[in-house]
């Protein structure tokens, strides 16, 4: 089982809707890719409850379906 | 707590800087994992390193501990640091560095 760019944008999406998403895929394989997420809803967090939350966006696919993404997080000024 | 969550709250109580990963430091088996192995040997920081393929149950008990989802993991005086890429930008700018002073870990 594999996830594809598009699915993991759009679980992102869903949960942090203004969220500007960059994904690439490292190894062509659907499991490795790296992605950065810049949204508002992580200002005050730190970067690991920055990342949970992009994590929690992924609805238990972190991790298991999806084997490693390298994660950037930034705050999006509006 | 369940008894393994007690187990891994004693880990990372009772070592300053515990890194729980796919292999150990002398075999990493997973390139993330390798990677943090060589970020805290080039900081020159001691740590324990706690295999979770060798047990199933801290392999899911670390990422409930946390509510994070993947290994490798570093915990710093018991505190939560982060997986690979918070330990490769925290390198990267020096505040993993900073963190180990701040806490300190002799190095």
């Amino acid at each position: 089982m594999a996830m594809t760019a598009p699915e993991i944008e759009t679980f992102i999406k869903t949960a942090l809707p203004d969220a500007v998403i960059e994904i690439k895929d490292l190894a062509g394989d659907g499991n490795h890719y790296s992605a950065t997420v810049a949204s508002a809803a992580f200002k005050g967090k730190s970067r690991v409850q920055q990342h949970q939350m992009v994590y929690a966006a992924l609805k238990g696919n972190m991790g298991g379906v999806l084997h490693a993404l390298a994660l950037t997080t930034t705050i999006l000024e509006n | 707590m369940t008894d393994i969550h007690t187990q891994i709250d004693t880990t990372v109580k009772s070592n300053d800087v515990v890194l729980f990963m796919k292999g150990n430091v002398d075999m990493p088996q997973c390139g993330f994992s390798g990677r943090s192995v060589q970020i805290l040997q080039h900081l020159g920081v001691p740590f324990k390193d706690v295999n979770v393929l060798a047990d199933d149950a801290i392999r899911q008990g670390i990422k409930d501990y946390t509510n994070w989802p993947t290994v490798p993991q570093l915990y710093v005086k018991g505190e939560f640091v982060g997986g690979a890429d918070i330990m490769m930008e925290m390198f990267q700018s020096g505040e993993l560095k900073q963190l180990m002073a701040d806490k300190g870990v002799v190095v």
